[in-house]
């Protein structure tokens, strides 16, 4: 299929000028191994304060896995460790030092899969915000509220908040996880391929909220969809074969792009 | 379709039809004889099922009687079992699944307890005679509802460990994607998740303690007196049914029936209850 002649924005964002752009998230230099495996390569990266990055390639490239390096999730796991520096406002985010649970509440993420806690509506969301912060009953309600209200979804489900999350739909489970994420007040979003279980009505809807989100948060948005990523981001990283390819405004990588890979990806030669 | 097509697919529908009716007829086999136990027992505990049996103690040869003092006996030591057993196989389970997923120690634990699953329950009597009765000099109800734990341990570390592995990591992962300490991950996302499974591995384990008379012989032993003390020989029901059942005593036979109808009948009433539960999780 060809996507060149598809993929020219309908909403174009003009990223400023460079003097705009304050660097949120900076990485350099970074390797993943998985075990003896070595799935990134020398990775250098910026994620723009306020910005949407979308990380773009075919399955296997590593996008996830860089996406997964920005919240330390691979921790979580044996065997898999990271080289390199990634900084958070300037604070290395790859020290050992680093407290897990802080960084993955000011980096939050939403996933592939709708992962709802077994648990009602309320919950789901009273749930993150309770871990760090001590509210009166009334405050907390707002806080879901308005939680809810940014993940378009309190009109849907204001009359059933008792309800169990996982009676939802699911492109609804995906606007809750969403609604969670960003109830704990994060700094950056990572959004793990985050339509890719949904219709496309609901896609539709998450797109939109991800266009509303970046003026309070840093967005990063891995997706296999290069309409998707034209449509939603203001920078694109094409990754391949465990490298980044190139990086840069999102308007210039979908129009004329410096590498002959991102060339052939982008219009469809493989992938 | 040609000829040799038809005819290979008439042959294919005969193969189907054979191994069809050998299946139902396996099936059929194996069922009658649960069937069979199940009429036999009714016919022969049903009879003698009154509320004398309830309230009554066991009687000597001759009198009349119950089997008030081996049911309390049975419950009071399943009980203590299940409190003793069910902290400590959830624990363990917890390890292996949640801390310990990856460990060389996790498998060695996971070998063991197989093998502890599948113990004879007589060698888990001897090992309690052994560092109980044998130590404080007399049979009891202590020792009895140790060993009774020494089974629930292992059926409970099982389940739990297969339930909390069944809960997928994306959803561990999106507990710690809001920053959720592990402890707290554990307690309030796996658990939740994994609850109707980890009740029934419990309900299961107690499905298979009532029934155990081999660990309880050498270790609780019996008592024909109404006794709750713990410290002495206590009775159970799988004992009395043993004793009652080898005697040649027509009423003492009559009750080791009604008995083993009881047992029965709770086992069953356990087991929808653990069923009915695990359909609740597959359609949560």
């Amino acid at each position: 299929m060809s996507m060149a002649a598809i993929t020219v924005p309908t909403v174009t964002h003009a990223p400023g000028n460079a003097d705009d752009l304050t660097e949120k998230v900076s990485v350099r230099n970074l390797d993943f191994y998985y075990g003896d495996n070595r799935a990134l390569k020398n990775i250098n990266v910026s994620l723009y304060q306020g910005k949407v990055t979308a990380f773009i390639g075919p399955s296997g490239c590593g996008k996830s896995t860089l996406l997964r390096v920005l919240n330390r999730m691979y921790d979580l796991y044996p065997n898999q460790r990271a080289t390199g520096h990634v900084t958070l406002d300037n604070e290395d985010i790859l020290s050992p030092s680093q407290d897990l649970n802080l960084l993955r509440a000011k980096v939050g993420m939403v996933f592939q899969k709708p992962t709802p806690f077994p648990m009602t509506i309320f919950e789901n969301i009273a749930f993150g915000i309770r871990l760090y912060e001590r509210l009166s009953k009334s405050e907390l309600e707002d806080r879901v509220r308005h939680a809810l209200e940014r993940a378009a979804l309190w009109e849907e489900v204001k009359d059933k908040l008792g309800a169990n999350g996982l009676s939802l739909s699911g492109g609804q489970q995906q606007r809750l996880c969403i609604a969670r994420t960003v109830a704990v007040r994060p700094e950056v979003i990572l959004f793990d391929e985050p339509c890719s279980a949904l219709d496309p009505i609901s896609t539709a809807k998450i797109e939109e909220l991800i266009d509303e989100l970046k003026d309070d948060y840093t967005i990063v948005i891995v997706t296999h969809n290069m309409q998707q990523a034209a449509r939603v981001s203001d920078f694109t990283a094409f990754m391949y074969l465990g490298e980044l390819v190139e990086f840069g405004e999102t308007t210039r990588i979908f129009t004329n792009p410096n590498d002959r890979r991102t060339q052939d990806y982008i219009t469809g030669r493989f992938g | 379709m040609d000829s040799s097509l038809s005819r290979l697919y008439a042959r294919r529908r005969r193969r189907n039809v054979m191994t069809m009716g050998l299946a139902y007829a396996a099936t059929g086999f194996g069922l009658s004889w649960l069937v069979l136990i199940l009429a036999v027992l009714l016919w022969e505990g049903f009879s003698g099922l009154s509320l004398a049996v309830f309230t009554e103690m066991t009687p000597p040869p001759g009198a009349a009687g119950g089997l008030l003092n081996p049911i309390m006996g049975s419950l009071v030591m399943t009980v203590i079992a299940v409190l003793i057993g069910t902290p400590l196989g959830i624990l363990a389970g917890t390890y292996m699944a949640e801390y310990g997923r990856y460990d060389k120690l996790t498998s060695v634990v996971r070998f063991i307890n197989d093998i502890l699953l599948s113990a004879p329950s007589i060698v888990i009597g001897l090992f309690v005679y052994e560092i109980m009765v044998a130590q404080m000099g007399h049979f009891s109800g202590w020792a009895g509802a140790v060993s009774l734990a020494v089974i629930v341990v292992p059926v409970v570390v099982r389940t739990t460990e297969d339930m909390l592995t069944l809960v997928p990591d994306t959803l561990r992962e999106a507990a710690a994607s809001i920053g959720l300490p592990r402890s707290l991950m554990i307690q309030k996302v796996a658990y939740r998740a994994a609850r109707a499974g980890m009740i029934t591995g419990v309900l299961l384990a107690v499905a298979r303690i009532s029934g155990e008379t081999a660990p309880l012989l050498f270790t609780a032993l019996n008592n024909q007196f109404w006794s709750l003390d713990l410290n002495a020989p206590v009775a159970s029901l799988p004992v009395v049914i043993f004793q009652f059942a080898l005697s040649p005593y027509k009423d003492w036979q009559s009750l080791a029936w009604t008995g083993a109808l009881i047992i029965t009948l709770a086992v069953l009433a356990l087991s929808i209850i653990a069923r009915l539960l695990a359909a609740q999780r597959r359609s949560s």
